[in-house]
Protein backbone atom coordinates (compact mmCIF):
# COMPACT_ATOMS: atom_id res chain seq x y z
CA UNK A 1 0.00 0.00 0.00
CA UNK A 2 1.51 3.37 -0.75
CA UNK A 3 0.62 6.40 1.42
CA UNK A 4 3.01 9.00 -0.23
CA UNK A 5 1.56 11.74 -2.04
CA UNK A 6 3.84 14.55 -3.83
CA UNK A 7 3.31 18.27 -3.62
CA UNK A 8 5.00 19.39 -6.62
CA UNK A 9 8.76 18.91 -5.84
CA UNK A 10 7.66 17.91 -2.30
CA UNK A 11 7.24 14.56 -1.47
CA UNK A 12 5.46 13.30 2.02
CA UNK A 13 5.46 9.62 3.26
CA UNK A 14 1.69 10.28 3.93
CA UNK A 15 -0.86 12.62 3.16
CA UNK A 16 -1.55 13.43 6.83
CA UNK A 17 -0.16 16.97 7.79
CA UNK A 18 -0.35 18.93 11.26
CA UNK A 19 -1.94 22.03 10.96
CA UNK A 20 -0.21 24.95 11.75
CA UNK A 21 -1.31 27.14 14.99
CA UNK A 22 -2.82 23.87 16.36
CA UNK A 23 0.17 21.72 17.16
CA UNK A 24 2.71 24.17 18.81
CA UNK A 25 6.63 23.90 17.02
CA UNK A 26 6.24 20.08 16.77
CA UNK A 27 8.38 19.21 19.97
CA UNK A 28 5.23 19.73 22.08
CA UNK A 29 3.38 16.99 20.73
CA UNK A 30 7.31 14.68 20.42
CA UNK A 31 6.24 12.44 23.83
CA UNK A 32 2.80 11.86 22.12
CA UNK A 33 3.50 11.11 18.38
CA UNK A 34 6.25 10.09 16.83
CA UNK A 35 7.14 12.61 14.64
CA UNK A 36 8.27 11.17 11.80
CA UNK A 37 5.37 8.96 11.56
CA UNK A 38 3.26 12.23 10.14
CA UNK A 39 3.41 13.10 6.22
CA UNK A 40 4.33 16.95 7.97
CA UNK A 41 4.30 19.34 10.74
CA UNK A 42 3.23 22.49 10.02
CA UNK A 43 4.66 24.48 12.53
CA UNK A 44 2.39 27.94 14.03
CA UNK A 45 2.84 31.19 12.11
CA UNK A 46 6.14 32.86 12.36
CA UNK A 47 7.20 36.69 11.52
CA UNK A 48 10.52 37.69 11.52
CA UNK A 49 10.56 38.60 14.89
CA UNK A 50 9.11 38.01 18.15
CA UNK A 51 5.25 38.43 18.95
CA UNK A 52 3.31 38.45 22.10
CA UNK A 53 0.03 37.68 20.24
CA UNK A 54 -3.68 39.09 21.72
CA UNK A 55 -4.46 39.37 25.14
CA UNK A 56 -6.83 36.22 26.46
CA UNK A 57 -9.60 35.04 26.26
CA UNK A 58 -8.17 33.91 22.87
CA UNK A 59 -10.70 31.00 22.29
CA UNK A 60 -14.03 30.54 23.18
CA UNK A 61 -16.37 27.11 22.30
CA UNK A 62 -19.81 27.26 19.62
CA UNK A 63 -21.45 24.21 18.67
CA UNK A 64 -19.38 22.10 16.60
CA UNK A 65 -16.33 24.40 16.65
CA UNK A 66 -13.93 26.85 18.29
CA UNK A 67 -13.24 30.49 17.66
CA UNK A 68 -9.81 31.57 18.32
CA UNK A 69 -7.53 34.61 18.45
CA UNK A 70 -4.25 33.89 19.43
CA UNK A 71 -2.87 37.09 16.84
CA UNK A 72 0.07 34.96 16.01
CA UNK A 73 2.51 34.75 19.12
CA UNK A 74 5.00 33.46 18.36
CA UNK A 75 8.77 33.40 18.58
CA UNK A 76 10.39 34.34 15.11
CA UNK A 77 12.00 32.75 12.20
CA UNK A 78 15.55 33.13 13.58
CA UNK A 79 14.67 31.91 17.05
CA UNK A 80 12.79 28.95 15.53
CA UNK A 81 15.56 28.21 13.28
CA UNK A 82 18.34 28.15 16.41
CA UNK A 83 16.01 26.76 19.35
CA UNK A 84 13.45 24.25 17.64
CA UNK A 85 14.42 23.34 14.37
CA UNK A 86 17.42 21.51 15.12
CA UNK A 87 15.49 18.76 17.21
CA UNK A 88 12.67 18.62 14.94
CA UNK A 89 15.36 17.58 12.18
CA UNK A 90 16.73 14.73 14.56
CA UNK A 91 13.33 13.76 15.47
CA UNK A 92 12.98 13.19 11.17
CA UNK A 93 10.21 15.58 11.37
CA UNK A 94 8.85 16.63 7.76
CA UNK A 95 8.98 20.61 8.27
CA UNK A 96 6.11 22.91 6.92
CA UNK A 97 7.03 26.08 7.82
CA UNK A 98 3.80 28.62 8.10
CA UNK A 99 5.13 32.14 7.27
CA UNK A 100 3.26 35.60 8.18
CA UNK A 101 4.38 39.20 6.78
CA UNK A 102 2.99 42.67 7.83
CA UNK A 103 4.40 43.76 4.51
CA UNK A 104 5.41 42.31 1.62
CA UNK A 105 9.33 42.72 2.06
CA UNK A 106 8.63 41.06 5.40
CA UNK A 107 7.33 38.05 3.76
CA UNK A 108 10.58 37.80 1.63
CA UNK A 109 13.28 38.36 4.39
CA UNK A 110 11.23 35.23 6.15
CA UNK A 111 11.13 32.81 3.45
CA UNK A 112 15.07 33.88 2.81
CA UNK A 113 15.96 33.40 5.98
CA UNK A 114 14.58 29.84 6.24
CA UNK A 115 15.79 29.09 2.97
CA UNK A 116 19.56 29.21 4.29
CA UNK A 117 18.43 26.73 6.88
CA UNK A 118 19.07 22.97 7.30
CA UNK A 119 15.38 21.34 7.43
CA UNK A 120 12.93 23.06 6.17
CA UNK A 121 10.68 20.69 3.75
CA UNK A 122 8.49 23.86 2.57
CA UNK A 123 7.27 27.13 2.97
CA UNK A 124 3.23 27.77 3.85
CA UNK A 125 2.45 31.43 3.31
CA UNK A 126 0.12 32.46 5.64
CA UNK A 127 -1.74 35.19 3.60
CA UNK A 128 -5.04 33.96 5.71
CA UNK A 129 -4.97 34.65 9.64
CA UNK A 130 -8.13 36.40 10.08
CA UNK A 131 -6.76 37.56 13.19
CA UNK A 132 -4.42 40.47 13.34
CA UNK A 133 -5.45 43.68 10.87
CA UNK A 134 -2.34 43.83 9.33
CA UNK A 135 -0.58 39.82 9.15
CA UNK A 136 -0.87 39.05 5.60
CA UNK A 137 -4.79 38.62 5.21
CA UNK A 138 -4.78 42.08 3.06
CA UNK A 139 -2.85 39.87 0.71
CA UNK A 140 -4.92 36.93 0.80
CA UNK A 141 -7.95 39.20 -0.11
CA UNK A 142 -6.68 40.73 -3.04
CA UNK A 143 -5.85 38.84 -6.28
CA UNK A 144 -2.68 40.76 -6.76
CA UNK A 145 -2.08 40.93 -3.16
CA UNK A 146 -2.00 36.92 -3.92
CA UNK A 147 0.00 36.92 -6.86
CA UNK A 148 2.64 39.70 -5.52
CA UNK A 149 3.64 37.83 -2.45
CA UNK A 150 3.68 34.79 -4.43
CA UNK A 151 5.90 35.73 -7.15
CA UNK A 152 8.34 37.53 -4.90
CA UNK A 153 8.59 35.11 -2.60
CA UNK A 154 8.88 32.01 -5.16
CA UNK A 155 11.51 34.75 -6.46
CA UNK A 156 14.20 34.49 -3.25
CA UNK A 157 13.59 30.62 -2.42
CA UNK A 158 14.67 27.23 -3.77
CA UNK A 159 11.69 25.71 -1.41
CA UNK A 160 8.47 24.81 -2.45
CA UNK A 161 5.81 27.47 -1.96
CA UNK A 162 2.00 26.43 -0.70
CA UNK A 163 0.08 29.71 0.08
CA UNK A 164 -2.57 29.01 2.61
CA UNK A 165 -6.24 30.62 1.27
CA UNK A 166 -8.58 32.33 3.07
CA UNK A 167 -11.84 31.07 2.88
CA UNK A 168 -13.42 34.45 3.75
CA UNK A 169 -13.99 35.60 0.36
CA UNK A 170 -16.66 34.68 -2.43
CA UNK A 171 -14.63 32.95 -4.86
CA UNK A 172 -11.70 31.13 -3.26
CA UNK A 173 -10.81 29.26 -6.35
CA UNK A 174 -10.43 32.51 -7.92
CA UNK A 175 -7.33 32.98 -5.53
CA UNK A 176 -6.43 29.57 -6.54
CA UNK A 177 -6.03 30.63 -9.95
CA UNK A 178 -3.89 33.55 -9.13
CA UNK A 179 -1.47 31.05 -7.10
CA UNK A 180 -1.13 28.50 -9.45
CA UNK A 181 -0.36 31.65 -12.12
CA UNK A 182 2.33 33.57 -9.58
CA UNK A 183 4.17 29.77 -9.47
CA UNK A 184 2.55 28.29 -6.60
CA UNK A 185 4.15 24.81 -6.05
CA UNK A 186 0.45 23.81 -4.39
CA UNK A 187 -1.67 25.64 -2.46
CA UNK A 188 -3.54 25.00 1.24
CA UNK A 189 -6.95 25.46 2.47
CA UNK A 190 -9.09 26.89 4.32
CA UNK A 191 -7.67 28.62 7.07
CA UNK A 192 -10.58 30.14 9.61
CA UNK A 193 -13.93 31.95 8.78
CA UNK A 194 -14.15 35.20 10.57
CA UNK A 195 -16.84 34.76 13.34
CA UNK A 196 -17.86 36.04 16.47
CA UNK A 197 -19.65 34.99 19.59
CA UNK A 198 -21.36 37.33 22.02
CA UNK A 199 -21.69 36.97 25.94
CA UNK A 200 -25.79 37.94 25.93
CA UNK A 201 -25.76 38.61 30.00
CA UNK A 202 -23.09 41.02 29.89
CA UNK A 203 -23.28 41.95 25.79
CA UNK A 204 -19.26 41.39 25.76
CA UNK A 205 -17.72 39.52 22.85
CA UNK A 206 -15.83 36.40 24.06
CA UNK A 207 -12.86 36.81 22.92
CA UNK A 208 -10.83 40.07 23.14
CA UNK A 209 -10.09 40.59 19.90
CA UNK A 210 -13.56 41.15 19.03
CA UNK A 211 -13.80 38.59 16.36
CA UNK A 212 -12.03 35.34 16.19
CA UNK A 213 -11.65 32.81 13.69
CA UNK A 214 -13.84 29.50 13.50
CA UNK A 215 -12.73 26.16 13.02
CA UNK A 216 -13.52 22.59 13.53
CA UNK A 217 -16.61 20.22 12.72
CA UNK A 218 -18.76 22.91 11.67
CA UNK A 219 -16.68 24.65 9.27
CA UNK A 220 -16.03 20.96 7.21
CA UNK A 221 -18.68 20.86 4.28
CA UNK A 222 -18.19 24.62 3.75
CA UNK A 223 -14.19 23.46 3.42
CA UNK A 224 -14.73 20.41 1.08
CA UNK A 225 -16.64 22.48 -1.05
CA UNK A 226 -14.04 25.23 -1.42
CA UNK A 227 -11.67 22.37 -2.01
CA UNK A 228 -13.71 20.81 -4.89
CA UNK A 229 -14.21 24.15 -6.71
CA UNK A 230 -10.00 24.86 -6.61
CA UNK A 231 -9.47 21.25 -7.84
CA UNK A 232 -11.95 22.07 -10.79
CA UNK A 233 -9.98 25.24 -11.37
CA UNK A 234 -5.86 24.28 -10.99
CA UNK A 235 -3.64 21.92 -11.58
CA UNK A 236 -1.10 22.00 -8.40
CA UNK A 237 -1.56 20.43 -5.49
CA UNK A 238 -4.24 20.98 -2.99
CA UNK A 239 -3.59 20.55 0.79
CA UNK A 240 -7.32 20.60 2.38
CA UNK A 241 -8.52 21.36 5.89
CA UNK A 242 -11.20 22.12 8.05
CA UNK A 243 -12.93 20.06 10.57
CA UNK A 244 -11.22 17.13 9.92
CA UNK A 245 -11.70 14.64 13.14
CA UNK A 246 -11.45 11.09 11.87
CA UNK A 247 -10.06 8.94 8.74
CA UNK A 248 -13.85 9.05 6.97
CA UNK A 249 -13.45 12.74 6.94
CA UNK A 250 -9.78 13.35 5.64
CA UNK A 251 -10.94 10.87 3.02
CA UNK A 252 -13.60 13.07 1.95
CA UNK A 253 -11.28 16.06 1.47
CA UNK A 254 -9.04 13.48 -0.86
CA UNK A 255 -11.94 12.54 -2.76
CA UNK A 256 -13.00 16.50 -3.26
CA UNK A 257 -9.65 17.15 -4.47
CA UNK A 258 -7.12 17.24 -1.85
CA UNK A 259 -3.35 15.53 -1.95
CA UNK A 260 -2.72 16.00 1.10
CA UNK A 261 -4.86 17.10 4.52
CA UNK A 262 -3.62 19.05 7.65
CA UNK A 263 -5.64 18.39 11.04
CA UNK A 264 -5.78 21.19 13.62
CA UNK A 265 -8.54 21.06 15.71
CA UNK A 266 -9.11 17.55 16.62
CA UNK A 267 -5.50 17.44 17.27
CA UNK A 268 -6.63 19.66 20.74
CA UNK A 269 -9.28 16.73 21.22
CA UNK A 270 -6.97 14.23 20.70
CA UNK A 271 -3.70 13.99 20.99
CA UNK A 272 -3.52 10.72 19.71
CA UNK A 273 -5.67 11.05 16.56
CA UNK A 274 -2.68 10.69 14.18
CA UNK A 275 -2.16 7.05 14.11
CA UNK A 276 -6.42 6.73 13.84
CA UNK A 277 -7.09 8.95 10.99
CA UNK A 278 -3.80 6.98 9.35
CA UNK A 279 -4.54 3.07 10.75
CA UNK A 280 -8.63 4.91 9.23
CA UNK A 281 -7.04 5.20 5.96
CA UNK A 282 -5.06 1.91 5.19
CA UNK A 283 -8.09 0.39 6.25
CA UNK A 284 -10.22 2.20 3.54
CA UNK A 285 -7.91 1.45 1.19
CA UNK A 286 -7.83 -2.54 1.80
CA UNK A 287 -11.58 -2.56 1.53
CA UNK A 288 -11.75 -0.57 -1.45
CA UNK A 289 -8.92 -1.94 -3.29
CA UNK A 290 -6.64 1.06 -3.45
CA UNK A 291 -2.79 0.34 -3.99
CA UNK A 292 -2.06 4.37 -3.99
CA UNK A 293 -3.70 7.21 -2.04
CA UNK A 294 -2.66 9.23 -5.02
CA UNK A 295 -5.40 7.61 -6.88
CA UNK A 296 -8.07 8.55 -4.94
CA UNK A 297 -7.64 12.30 -4.75
CA UNK A 298 -10.02 13.96 -6.98
CA UNK A 299 -12.06 11.34 -7.75
CA UNK A 300 -15.93 12.58 -6.66
CA UNK A 301 -17.94 10.91 -8.89
CA UNK A 302 -20.91 13.38 -9.80
CA UNK A 303 -22.06 11.18 -12.57
CA UNK A 304 -25.79 10.94 -12.46
CA UNK A 305 -27.02 8.42 -9.69
CA UNK A 306 -28.25 5.41 -10.95
CA UNK A 307 -31.53 4.86 -10.68
CA UNK A 308 -32.37 2.15 -8.47
CA UNK A 309 -35.51 0.71 -10.25
CA UNK B 1 4.18 11.21 28.96
CA UNK B 2 0.83 11.75 29.16
CA UNK B 3 -1.74 9.02 29.02
CA UNK B 4 -5.48 9.26 27.27
CA UNK B 5 -7.31 6.99 29.35
CA UNK B 6 -11.02 6.00 28.50
CA UNK B 7 -11.76 5.61 32.40
CA UNK B 8 -14.64 3.66 33.63
CA UNK B 9 -16.12 5.89 36.21
CA UNK B 10 -15.55 3.93 39.61
CA UNK B 11 -17.99 6.51 41.59
CA UNK B 12 -19.84 9.71 41.51
CA UNK B 13 -20.13 11.40 44.79
CA UNK B 14 -22.45 14.04 45.28
CA UNK B 15 -21.35 16.70 47.80
CA UNK B 16 -23.80 19.38 47.54
CA UNK B 17 -26.06 20.43 44.47
CA UNK B 18 -22.96 22.03 42.88
CA UNK B 19 -19.89 20.06 44.09
CA UNK B 20 -18.99 16.61 43.45
CA UNK B 21 -15.96 14.10 42.90
CA UNK B 22 -16.11 12.22 40.22
CA UNK B 23 -13.55 8.39 40.51
CA UNK B 24 -11.81 7.61 37.37
CA UNK B 25 -10.37 3.90 36.54
CA UNK B 26 -7.10 5.88 35.17
CA UNK B 27 -3.77 3.92 36.71
CA UNK B 28 -1.25 4.63 34.89
CA UNK B 29 -2.23 8.45 34.89
CA UNK B 30 -2.65 8.26 39.02
CA UNK B 31 0.54 6.28 39.11
CA UNK B 32 2.57 8.95 37.46
CA UNK B 33 0.69 12.22 38.41
CA UNK B 34 2.64 14.54 40.88
CA UNK B 35 0.70 17.01 43.66
CA UNK B 36 -0.69 20.08 41.11
CA UNK B 37 -0.79 18.33 37.86
CA UNK B 38 -3.47 18.17 35.85
CA UNK B 39 -5.76 16.27 33.40
CA UNK B 40 -8.12 17.21 30.71
CA UNK B 41 -11.73 15.23 30.46
CA UNK B 42 -14.60 14.75 28.10
CA UNK B 43 -17.22 12.98 29.49
CA UNK B 44 -19.21 12.83 26.05
CA UNK B 45 -17.49 11.60 22.79
CA UNK B 46 -19.85 14.14 20.93
CA UNK B 47 -18.94 17.47 19.68
CA UNK B 48 -20.97 19.87 21.19
CA UNK B 49 -19.25 20.87 23.55
CA UNK B 50 -15.66 19.53 21.54
CA UNK B 51 -12.93 20.31 23.58
CA UNK B 52 -11.74 18.51 27.08
CA UNK B 53 -11.73 20.53 30.29
CA UNK B 54 -9.05 20.97 32.54
CA UNK B 55 -9.29 19.90 35.86
CA UNK B 56 -6.75 19.50 38.90
CA UNK B 57 -6.28 15.35 40.29
CA UNK B 58 -7.86 15.65 43.32
CA UNK B 59 -6.81 12.21 45.01
CA UNK B 60 -4.87 9.07 44.17
CA UNK B 61 -7.05 6.58 44.56
CA UNK B 62 -5.35 3.29 45.84
CA UNK B 63 -5.51 -0.49 46.26
CA UNK B 64 -3.26 -1.94 48.76
CA UNK B 65 -0.98 1.07 47.55
CA UNK B 66 -0.92 0.54 43.94
CA UNK B 67 -2.29 3.55 42.63
CA UNK B 68 -5.51 2.56 40.60
CA UNK B 69 -7.46 5.97 39.91
CA UNK B 70 -7.84 9.42 40.34
CA UNK B 71 -10.76 11.50 41.47
CA UNK B 72 -11.57 14.91 40.35
CA UNK B 73 -13.31 17.77 42.92
CA UNK B 74 -15.79 19.52 40.43
CA UNK B 75 -17.98 22.66 40.52
CA UNK B 76 -21.00 23.22 38.24
CA UNK B 77 -20.38 25.86 36.20
CA UNK B 78 -21.30 25.01 33.00
CA UNK B 79 -22.03 22.10 29.98
CA UNK B 80 -18.79 19.96 30.76
CA UNK B 81 -19.38 20.24 34.86
CA UNK B 82 -22.57 19.41 33.92
CA UNK B 83 -21.90 16.44 32.69
CA UNK B 84 -19.27 15.65 35.17
CA UNK B 85 -22.18 16.16 37.80
CA UNK B 86 -24.71 13.88 36.54
CA UNK B 87 -22.14 10.66 34.92
CA UNK B 88 -22.96 7.57 36.54
CA UNK B 89 -20.80 4.61 37.64
CA UNK B 90 -19.55 2.56 34.99
CA UNK B 91 -19.91 5.51 32.35
CA UNK B 92 -16.74 6.05 30.28
CA UNK B 93 -14.76 9.36 30.73
CA UNK B 94 -11.78 10.26 28.27
CA UNK B 95 -9.27 11.36 30.53
CA UNK B 96 -5.54 13.10 29.36
CA UNK B 97 -2.56 13.37 31.74
CA UNK B 98 -1.14 13.95 33.82
CA UNK B 99 0.01 17.56 32.82
CA UNK B 100 1.75 20.85 33.53
CA UNK B 101 4.07 21.32 36.37
CA UNK B 102 3.49 20.37 39.95
CA UNK B 103 3.94 22.43 43.44
CA UNK B 104 7.69 22.42 44.67
CA UNK B 105 7.60 19.96 47.74
CA UNK B 106 10.19 20.67 50.20
CA UNK B 107 11.62 18.72 53.00
CA UNK B 108 10.34 19.04 57.06
CA UNK B 109 13.07 21.82 57.27
CA UNK B 110 9.68 24.36 55.34
CA UNK B 111 6.38 24.53 56.57
CA UNK B 112 4.06 24.68 53.73
CA UNK B 113 1.11 27.00 53.89
CA UNK B 114 -1.53 25.94 51.26
CA UNK B 115 -4.23 28.74 50.63
CA UNK B 116 -7.76 27.58 48.84
CA UNK B 117 -10.13 28.98 47.38
CA UNK B 118 -13.58 27.10 47.16
CA UNK B 119 -12.80 24.65 44.11
CA UNK B 120 -9.23 25.75 44.48
CA UNK B 121 -8.82 23.13 47.22
CA UNK B 122 -8.86 20.56 44.58
CA UNK B 123 -4.84 20.50 44.09
CA UNK B 124 -4.23 20.25 48.10
CA UNK B 125 -5.38 16.88 48.54
CA UNK B 126 -2.33 15.32 47.03
CA UNK B 127 0.18 18.17 48.36
CA UNK B 128 -0.88 17.11 51.96
CA UNK B 129 -0.67 13.43 51.24
CA UNK B 130 2.44 13.50 50.05
CA UNK B 131 4.11 16.29 52.37
CA UNK B 132 2.53 14.73 55.81
CA UNK B 133 4.59 11.53 54.63
CA UNK B 134 7.66 13.45 55.08
CA UNK B 135 6.87 15.36 58.07
CA UNK B 136 6.26 18.65 56.70
CA UNK B 137 4.28 21.22 59.18
CA UNK B 138 1.21 22.24 57.26
CA UNK B 139 -1.16 24.91 57.19
CA UNK B 140 -4.72 25.07 55.28
CA UNK B 141 -5.96 28.37 54.97
CA UNK B 142 -9.33 27.62 53.57
CA UNK B 143 -11.85 30.61 52.18
CA UNK B 144 -15.54 29.80 50.35
CA UNK B 145 -18.90 31.67 50.27
CA UNK B 146 -20.71 29.73 52.78
CA UNK B 147 -20.11 26.45 54.60
CA UNK B 148 -20.90 24.80 51.92
CA UNK B 149 -18.16 25.35 50.00
CA UNK B 150 -16.00 24.24 52.45
CA UNK B 151 -15.23 20.51 51.70
CA UNK B 152 -13.09 17.98 53.22
CA UNK B 153 -11.73 19.60 56.32
CA UNK B 154 -12.17 16.36 58.04
CA UNK B 155 -9.61 14.84 55.74
CA UNK B 156 -6.69 17.51 56.34
CA UNK B 157 -7.53 17.11 59.88
CA UNK B 158 -6.85 13.60 60.11
CA UNK B 159 -3.43 14.24 58.23
CA UNK B 160 -2.46 16.72 61.44
CA UNK B 161 -2.71 20.06 59.08
CA UNK B 162 -3.21 23.02 61.00
CA UNK B 163 -6.55 24.79 59.53
CA UNK B 164 -7.54 28.18 59.10
CA UNK B 165 -11.02 28.75 57.69
CA UNK B 166 -13.33 31.34 56.65
CA UNK B 167 -16.78 31.99 54.95
CA UNK B 168 -17.55 35.05 53.33
CA UNK B 169 -21.10 34.72 55.04
CA UNK B 170 -19.65 33.78 58.28
CA UNK B 171 -21.71 30.53 58.50
CA UNK B 172 -18.15 28.42 59.60
CA UNK B 173 -15.01 29.58 60.51
CA UNK B 174 -13.81 33.44 60.54
CA UNK B 175 -15.98 35.55 58.43
CA UNK B 176 -13.98 37.71 55.76
CA UNK B 177 -11.38 36.27 53.18
CA UNK B 178 -8.91 33.87 53.68
CA UNK B 179 -6.18 36.45 53.27
CA UNK B 180 -7.30 37.59 56.63
CA UNK B 181 -6.21 34.64 58.45
CA UNK B 182 -2.71 34.31 56.29
CA UNK B 183 -1.49 37.97 56.93
CA UNK B 184 -1.99 37.49 60.56
CA UNK B 185 0.00 34.44 60.50
CA UNK B 186 2.42 35.96 58.34
CA UNK B 187 2.95 38.72 60.80
CA UNK B 188 3.22 36.61 63.75
CA UNK B 189 5.84 34.04 61.86
CA UNK B 190 8.47 34.01 64.03
CA UNK B 191 12.03 34.90 62.67
CA UNK B 192 13.99 31.70 60.92
CA UNK B 193 10.49 29.60 59.95
CA UNK B 194 10.90 28.96 56.35
CA UNK B 195 7.44 29.17 54.49
CA UNK B 196 6.53 28.40 51.12
CA UNK B 197 3.04 29.25 50.31
CA UNK B 198 0.77 27.44 48.10
CA UNK B 199 -2.32 29.14 46.38
CA UNK B 200 -5.40 27.80 44.44
CA UNK B 201 -8.14 29.63 43.74
CA UNK B 202 -9.77 32.75 41.71
CA UNK B 203 -7.57 35.11 40.23
CA UNK B 204 -8.25 38.08 42.72
CA UNK B 205 -7.65 36.04 45.46
CA UNK B 206 -4.03 34.62 43.70
CA UNK B 207 -3.31 38.36 43.39
CA UNK B 208 -3.70 39.36 46.91
CA UNK B 209 -1.83 36.38 48.51
CA UNK B 210 1.48 36.88 46.04
CA UNK B 211 1.08 40.73 47.44
CA UNK B 212 1.41 39.26 50.94
CA UNK B 213 3.71 36.63 50.33
CA UNK B 214 6.38 38.92 48.86
CA UNK B 215 5.22 41.75 51.46
CA UNK B 216 6.67 39.03 54.27
CA UNK B 217 9.08 37.69 52.40
CA UNK B 218 7.70 34.07 51.51
CA UNK B 219 8.18 32.03 48.46
CA UNK B 220 5.19 31.54 47.04
CA UNK B 221 3.69 29.15 44.00
CA UNK B 222 0.30 29.80 42.80
CA UNK B 223 -1.79 27.34 40.60
CA UNK B 224 -3.82 29.47 37.42
CA UNK B 225 -6.93 29.28 35.69
CA UNK B 226 -6.77 29.84 32.45
CA UNK B 227 -9.19 28.72 29.57
CA UNK B 228 -7.45 26.33 27.78
CA UNK B 229 -7.72 24.13 24.68
CA UNK B 230 -5.91 21.88 25.24
CA UNK B 231 -3.37 21.41 27.39
CA UNK B 232 -0.57 20.50 25.95
CA UNK B 233 0.99 23.62 24.74
CA UNK B 234 -0.76 23.46 21.11
CA UNK B 235 -2.81 25.72 21.09
CA UNK B 236 -1.42 28.97 22.75
CA UNK B 237 -4.70 30.06 24.30
CA UNK B 238 -4.04 29.09 28.11
CA UNK B 239 -1.44 32.33 28.43
CA UNK B 240 -0.02 34.07 31.10
CA UNK B 241 1.47 37.35 31.31
CA UNK B 242 5.32 36.66 32.93
CA UNK B 243 8.01 39.48 33.72
CA UNK B 244 10.66 39.96 31.18
CA UNK B 245 14.11 41.19 31.48
CA UNK B 246 13.32 44.52 29.87
CA UNK B 247 10.30 45.59 32.39
CA UNK B 248 7.62 44.38 29.82
CA UNK B 249 6.16 40.79 30.06
CA UNK B 250 6.27 37.61 27.63
CA UNK B 251 3.01 35.67 27.11
CA UNK B 252 3.53 31.77 28.28
CA UNK B 253 1.48 29.08 27.90
CA UNK B 254 -0.02 28.34 31.41
CA UNK B 255 -0.70 24.62 30.70
CA UNK B 256 3.23 23.54 30.19
CA UNK B 257 4.83 26.18 32.02
CA UNK B 258 2.38 26.02 34.83
CA UNK B 259 -0.80 25.81 35.94
CA UNK B 260 1.84 26.34 39.12
CA UNK B 261 4.25 29.75 38.75
CA UNK B 262 6.65 31.41 41.38
CA UNK B 263 4.03 34.06 41.86
CA UNK B 264 6.92 36.40 41.93
CA UNK B 265 7.72 35.44 38.05
CA UNK B 266 3.90 36.87 36.90
CA UNK B 267 2.48 40.25 36.01
CA UNK B 268 -0.61 40.67 38.56
CA UNK B 269 -2.33 43.96 37.71
C1 LIG C 1 -5.35 23.86 35.41
C2 LIG C 1 -6.81 23.96 35.76
C3 LIG C 1 -7.32 23.17 36.77
C4 LIG C 1 -8.68 23.23 37.10
N1 LIG C 1 -9.13 22.44 38.11
C5 LIG C 1 -10.44 22.46 38.43
C6 LIG C 1 -10.93 21.62 39.47
O1 LIG C 1 -10.19 20.86 40.10
N2 LIG C 1 -12.27 21.65 39.74
C7 LIG C 1 -13.13 22.48 39.05
O2 LIG C 1 -14.33 22.44 39.34
N3 LIG C 1 -12.67 23.29 38.09
C8 LIG C 1 -11.37 23.30 37.75
N4 LIG C 1 -10.92 24.13 36.74
C9 LIG C 1 -11.87 24.98 36.02
C10 LIG C 1 -12.65 24.14 35.01
O3 LIG C 1 -11.77 23.73 33.99
C11 LIG C 1 -13.81 24.95 34.41
O4 LIG C 1 -14.74 25.21 35.40
C12 LIG C 1 -14.47 24.15 33.29
O5 LIG C 1 -13.64 24.18 32.16
C13 LIG C 1 -15.84 24.68 32.92
O6 LIG C 1 -16.34 23.88 31.87
P1 LIG C 1 -17.89 23.84 31.53
O7 LIG C 1 -18.03 23.12 30.22
O8 LIG C 1 -18.65 23.28 32.68
O9 LIG C 1 -18.25 25.35 31.39
P2 LIG C 1 -18.64 26.10 30.03
O10 LIG C 1 -20.01 25.65 29.64
O11 LIG C 1 -17.54 25.98 29.06
O12 LIG C 1 -18.69 27.58 30.55
C14 LIG C 1 -19.73 28.04 31.43
C15 LIG C 1 -19.22 29.23 32.16
O13 LIG C 1 -18.25 28.79 33.10
C16 LIG C 1 -17.23 29.72 33.23
N5 LIG C 1 -15.94 29.10 32.89
C17 LIG C 1 -15.69 28.20 31.91
N6 LIG C 1 -14.41 27.87 31.89
C18 LIG C 1 -13.83 28.55 32.87
C19 LIG C 1 -12.51 28.65 33.35
N7 LIG C 1 -11.50 27.94 32.81
N8 LIG C 1 -12.27 29.47 34.36
C20 LIG C 1 -13.26 30.16 34.92
N9 LIG C 1 -14.51 30.13 34.53
C21 LIG C 1 -14.80 29.34 33.52
C22 LIG C 1 -17.52 30.83 32.29
O14 LIG C 1 -18.17 31.87 33.01
C23 LIG C 1 -18.46 30.24 31.30
O15 LIG C 1 -19.28 31.19 30.71
C24 LIG C 1 -9.55 24.10 36.40
C25 LIG C 1 -9.05 24.91 35.39
C26 LIG C 1 -7.69 24.85 35.05
C27 LIG C 1 -7.15 25.71 33.97
C1 LIG D 1 -5.80 27.97 17.83
C2 LIG D 1 -5.54 28.03 16.34
C3 LIG D 1 -4.39 28.68 15.86
C4 LIG D 1 -4.12 28.75 14.50
N1 LIG D 1 -2.99 29.36 14.06
C5 LIG D 1 -2.71 29.39 12.72
C6 LIG D 1 -1.49 29.96 12.23
O1 LIG D 1 -0.61 30.39 13.00
N2 LIG D 1 -1.28 29.98 10.88
C7 LIG D 1 -2.20 29.46 10.00
O2 LIG D 1 -1.97 29.49 8.79
N3 LIG D 1 -3.34 28.89 10.43
C8 LIG D 1 -3.62 28.85 11.77
N4 LIG D 1 -4.79 28.25 12.21
C9 LIG D 1 -5.72 27.66 11.23
C10 LIG D 1 -5.50 26.15 11.09
O3 LIG D 1 -4.20 25.85 10.64
C11 LIG D 1 -6.54 25.54 10.14
O4 LIG D 1 -6.43 26.17 8.89
C12 LIG D 1 -7.97 25.72 10.63
O5 LIG D 1 -8.04 25.60 12.04
C13 LIG D 1 -8.95 24.71 10.00
O6 LIG D 1 -8.61 23.38 10.33
P1 LIG D 1 -9.26 22.56 11.57
O7 LIG D 1 -10.74 22.72 11.49
O8 LIG D 1 -8.77 21.15 11.41
O9 LIG D 1 -8.71 23.19 12.82
C14 LIG D 1 -5.06 28.17 13.58
C15 LIG D 1 -6.19 27.52 14.06
C16 LIG D 1 -6.45 27.44 15.42
C17 LIG D 1 -7.68 26.71 15.90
Amino acid sequence: MDLSVRLGPLTLKNPLIAASGCFGYGLEYGEVVDLSSLGGVCVKGLFLSEREGHPPPRIVETPGGMLNAIGLQGIGVHRFIAERLPELRERGATVLVNICGVTLDEYVEVARVLSDAEGVAAIELNISCPNIKEGGIQFGCSLSGTYDVVSAVKKVTHLPVIPKLTPNVTSPSAFARAAEDAGADAISLVNTFLAMAIDVETRRPRLSNIMGGLSGPAIRPIAVRMVYECRCEVKIPIIGMGGIMDARDALEFIIAGADAVQVGTANFVDPFVWGKILDGISDYMTRHGIARIADLVGTTDTSPAHSHA
Amino acid sequence: MPFDIDARVIENRRLSSDYNVLSLEAPDIAGATEPGQFVMVKPDRGIDPLLRRPFSVFEILRDGGRPVGLSILSKRVGVTTGQIFGAQAGQRVQCLGPLGRAFTLPGPATEVWMVAGGVGLAPFWTVAEALAGRGVTLTLFYGGRGDADLLYLDYFERLGVTLAVCTEDGSRGERGRVTIPLERALAARQAGTDVLVHACGPDPMLAAVARLAARYGCRCEVSVERVMGCGLGGCYSCVVPVKAANGGFHHVRSCISGPIFDAATLVWD
